[in-house]
């Protein structure tokens, strides 16, 4: 620690960001790892069947009752998938479009990471100065809407790149539904930003902190935001572009091994951080009701992160339970929503909080 | 007039709201995830250590079968060669010089008695054309091996796992019989 407080604190600040990236990046990926685990689980168990309970690493013959009991729940079955995307033929076929092609799956799984740099996943870790935020931006919110909306460019361009129509399709109403819904979710948005009157996230989270979770003041804005999540991630009911049932696979049909992998990905890591925004929006961020000063020690600092994590679980179950609890939307049943109830009801919405704000409590 | 035009009831609000959809929604996936999540009632049944009990009458694949006194019942006829529309049974009758069969008054049993698993069809036409009911469809269903020759099932290995059948023993009765016409009187009942 000596010689770290020797360096500059630009150096210090960038060897933090740095640390901070590696863990999150880390994490983030064993989260979207085991969310496809939790996915195949739940809707196993919905479904009435046992889902993957029988990837056996050979080690875990000496581990003598939690051994087989892992394997059960299936807890190694994420790492035999990695291995299998790494060694699976990386197929092109002929007439797609290759260098679109070739973009599509990063400009697919990007966006869904970089949103994780302004989310406020714990209070500070040893000294009051190490924020746990990678980038403690004061447009935070602006630059999650930025760079969600980018996602949507990689399957638009997956869906034109490979060059065959089930993919098109799906670009097509991809890009159809994120329009209707990104208006929607960000007006719902304002909403709660006009309550807490800063962009910051983390002044989001301390505003909650001090006056109880948003989910409580503004559960209209929390309603439309969850649902336009839903349409943003792709997820059922609202999963049109991809629609395995009537376009084959929708955008990443012609994709196979790693290329696919990396739309997987991109969608589960749009969930998680649609999840953390919701988190950090709505439920409080790292705070608990009884918890809600920045940490003093390590161990609170720790703690702060696990609340974090663990209200993120509960949201990601949720998305995952809602996928089989709802058949899939029909298209212009998914447009009605957007734009004939939620727009309105979101402006609705910012006229009250406006109102309310302005005649009631300043 | 056979289509019956079904009139649709305008939705309410409030199913509108997609708020019902939701709840029942809900209701179905708690009721499965409770029954097999945390009841451990799943419906899938698995495979390799729960077997599918087959019902009685069931073809499965076909083995030779020994009767109560422990001796082959076939007598090497090929009538079942003939018919197996796959050719999956092969025998290699003993020849004028073989060994005789192993029980008294029978006249021959097989040297060698191959059936090739990956050909059998399953059909049961064997055990319908064996005079001897020596060969019967038994209830394994699912025949495993690591190499095509392994799925050759040889005679010591049909008559292993087909056990023993019941029933009459009619070489037998032959034989009482005949060694009846030898005492005098003969017995009449
Ligand atoms: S069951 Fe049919 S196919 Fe199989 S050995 Fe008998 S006759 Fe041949
Ligand atoms: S199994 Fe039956 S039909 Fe086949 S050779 Fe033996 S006695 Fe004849």
């Amino acid at each position: 620690m000596n010689l770290f407080d020797y360096l500059e604190p630009t150096t210090q600040f960038v060897i933090f960001s740095a640390i901070k990236i590696l863990i999150v990046f880390g994490v983030t990926m064993t989260f979207v790892a085991y969310a496809v685990l939790a996915e195949r689980k739940i809707s196993a168990w919905i479904q009435d069947r046992v889902g993957p309970n029988r990837t056996a690493p050979p080690i875990t013959k000496f581990i003598p009752i939690l051994g087989p009991m892992l394997v059960r729940l299936g807890i190694f079955q994420p790492m035999a998938d990695g291995l299998k995307f790494l060694l699976k033929e990386d197929f092109t076929p002929a007439y797609v479009r290759k260098v679109y092609f070739w973009l599509a799956p990063a400009i697919a799984v990007i966006p869904a990471f970089l949103t994780f740099a302004v989310i406020p996943f714990g209070s500070t870790l040893g000294n009051p100065d190490n924020k746990m935020v990678i980038a403690d931006l004061n447009v935070g919110v602006l630059y999650t809407f930025g760079i969600v909306s980018l996602g949507v460019y990689g399957i638009v361009l997956a869906g034109y790149a490979a060059n065959s129509k089930y993919p098109f399709l799906g670009g097509i109403r991809s890009s159809a539904q994120m329009i209707s819904y990104e208006i929607a979710m960000g007006m719902s948005v304002v909403a709660v930003f006009m309550v807490v009157g800063d962009l910051n996230l983390g002044a989001v989270v301390q505003y909650q902190a001090k006056h109880g979770w948003m989910v409580l003041h503004q559960p209209l804005a929390f309603a439309i935001f969850l649902i336009a999540a839903f349409a943003e991630t792709n997820r059922l009911p609202f999963d049109l572009p991809e629609s395995e049932s009537e376009l084959v696979g929708g955008y990443h049909t012609e994709y196979s091994s790693m290329k696919f992998a990396l739309f997987f990905l991109g969608e589960y890591a749009a969930m998680i951080s649609a999840s953390a925004m919701m988190v950090t929006l709505f439920f409080g961020g790292w705070t608990l009701p009884f918890l809600s000063e920045p940490a003093s020690s390590l161990l609170v600092g720790l703690l702060h992160i696990a609340i974090f994590i663990a209200k993120l679980v509960v949201l990601l179950v949720v998305f995952i339970w809602v996928r089989w609890m709802l058949p899939r939307f029909r298209y212009d049943q998914l447009m009605d929503l957007g734009w004939r109830r939620f727009i309105p009801l979101a402006l609705g919405n910012i006229l009250a909080t406006a109102l309310v704000l302005a005649f009631i409590s300043p | 007039m056979s289509t019956k035009i079904v009139d649709r009831k305008p939705l309410s609000f409030f199913e509108n709201s997609y708020l019902p959809t939701l709840m029942s929604g809900l209701k179905v996936t708690w009721k499965h995830f409770k029954k097999s999540a945390l009841q451990g009632r799943p419906l899938t049944m698995e495979y390799p250590e729960q077997k599918w009990v087959v019902p009685q009458g069931y073809r499965g694949a076909p083995y030779l079968v020994k009767d109560q006194e422990g001796s082959t019942k076939c007598v090497s006829c090929q009538l079942c060669e003939f018919v197996c529309p796959p050719k999956a049974i092969r025998i290699t009758p003993p020849g004028p010089n073989g060994a005789p069969a192993d029980r008294r008054n029978a006249e021959k049993a097989p040297a060698e008695f191959e059936i090739n698993m990956l050909r059998c069809i399953f059909c049961g036409l064997c055990q319908e054309v064996c005079p001897e009911e020596a060969i019967f469809l038994q209830k394994d269903y699912s025949l495993t091996g690591e190499s095509r020759e392994e799925m050759v099932y040889g005679k010591a290995k049909l008559l292993q796992m087909g056990g023993t059948h019941g029933g009459i023993q009619k070489w037998k009765h032959k034989l009482e019989e005949a060694e009846a016409q030898e005492v005098f009187p003969v017995r009449t009942n």
